[in-house]
């Protein structure tokens, strides 16, 4: 069950045969799916120093997303680190958007009525 | 900000429009563009239902929150039931399984999670409730009727019969009218004289991932916004044949000079059936296309959160999920 998030959710796949390479990582998410895996990718595959993004959930019974980032230039952390940041400004806009919207139709019907 | 991304549905294919500057769909994202973008406009907000156009967002966002909303906004629902007794024809099981699926007005905000499911029910995290019936014969009745309502008392068991039980010092912090099924003509079970239920009941907050008993939403849907536009002037029976090819409303009859020419009235109510390609002659007449970066979303809720209170949840629980992961990467 995914209640907390106080262990350990990332961990890295090691990357067969490339030793230390910093700018290709596949990066495991416990307990995530489609729901981050797809936002996220589409977040990461727009960072121009990014040559490839792509997720998989490997198996359906078992509650992991792989997610690989390989760089043209920089680590593919700071990549990830990006994607989430966007992520978090995306929804902090999103909800000022919307909050702006649900005031403006509430106090127009409630002056109707 | 140019066209918007379009997909033309036509009879055997469906095909790209490739824009000539740069949409939602092709372009890097940044933050700047998105703002431009962003756009929502609140169409309809109901005590249940809300529906409003998201813009300029890219389908793999929209599904995100989309998804989050149906199995990742938590609620509270009956989990656990001790069955001390029950006489009636529904079996245990069956029963326990209908009363979770009642929804429950607790506010999930005020309950934390169970620490784990075997363990003691806290004030923190359990609602206790408790359903105790016993039906009988209807002495009072003076009426000479054979109806089961006038002879039985409690023959029909409803989710208003459900009681809290305050637990430590919940009954300072809540009250029963805020905490009980949305609903109460819920019916739960029926009985005849000399049956009785004698049931504890025990809910905890979770989410639709756990259970679908726990997901707020009863439906949480978009669809994209439908264009439709009549290339020909479609005339006389044709035009009526045409009408009844859409959605009620979406195509209108304009009558001009005693003749009876179809127009579009609104697209955004079409379902987008494919009835007009039966027609040999109406399939030329009609371009229908749908714009990929306009998402319709509508929310219905189940009743224990309010619709907007369930989107805004939504991006709530994915802004959480980074920081918190964005956290452990900066700790590594």
């Amino acid at each position: 069950m995914s209640f907390f998030h106080t262990k350990q959710v990332i961990s890295q796949l090691a990357d067969a045969g490339t030793g230390i390479d910093e700018s290709s990582k596949t990066f495991v998410f416990e307990d995530e799916g489609h729901t981050l895996g797809n936002a996220l990718r589409y977040m990461i595959v727009n960072n121009p120093n990014v040559q490839f993004c792509g997720y998989t959930v490997p198996h359906p019974s078992e509650s992991k997303m792989h997610l690989r980032i390989q760089m043209f230039k920089g680590r593919a952390v700071d990549a990830l680190k990006k994607g989430l940041e966007d992520l978090v400004k995306m929804c902090d806009h999103s909800l000022l958007v919307f909050n702006e919207e649900m005031s403006i139709y509430k106090s127009e019907h409630d002056s109707k009525t | 900000m140019g066209v918007p991304p379009t997909v033309t549905l036509e009879e055997h294919k469906i095909s790209k429009n490739v824009s000539r500057c740069p949409t939602v769909l092709d372009e890097h994202w940044t933050f700047k563009t998105f703002k431009k973008r962003c756009r929502i406009a609140i169409v309809r907000y109901e005590d249940y239902e809300i529906e409003f156009d998201f813009i300029g967002i890219h389908p793999a966002v929209a599904n995100t929150f989309r998804r989050i909303m149906i199995s990742e906004v938590p609620t509270v629902a009956i989990e656990k039931v001790h069955v001390l007794n029950n006489t009636s024809i529904m079996q245990d099981e069956v029963l326990t399984h209908r009363l979770g699926l009642i929804p429950l007005k607790a506010d999930p905000k005020l309950f934390e999670f169970k620490a784990e499911v075997d363990a003691e029910p806290r004030e923190q995290d359990t609602l206790e409730f408790e359903l105790k019936v016993k039906c009988m014969y209807n002495k009072d009745s003076n009426k000479n009727s054979s109806l089961a309502e006038d002879m039985y008392i409690n023959n029909y068991v409803y989710s208003k019969h459900i009681k809290w039980k305050p637990i430590g010092s919940q009954k300072d912090k809540f009250s029963e009218e805020n905490l009980g099924p949305v609903h109460d003509d819920i019916l739960i079970t029926k009985m005849i004289p000399g049956q009785e239920l004698d049931l504890k009941l025990f809910a905890i907050k979770s989410n639709g991932k756990d259970h679908a008993k726990f997901s707020p939403v009863a439906t949480a849907f978009y669809r994209m916004l439908p264009e439709i536009s009549l290339v020909k002037e479609v005339e006389g029976e044709a035009a009526e044949r045409l009408q009844k090819c859409f959605s009620p409303g979406v195509i209108g009859l304009k009558k001009d000079n005693g003749r009876v020419i179809a127009v579009v009235n609104d697209a955004r109510y079409d379902f987008s059936s494919r009835n007009v390609y039966r027609y040999d002659d109406l399939k030329d007449a009609v371009v229908m296309r749908k714009v990929q970066d306009h998402f319709i979303f509508t929310i219905e809720s189940v009743g224990a959160i309010k619709p907007d209170d369930i989107f805004r949840e939504a991006i709530n629980i994915l802004k959480d999920k980074c920081t918190s992961l964005l956290q452990e990467l900066n700790s590594l």
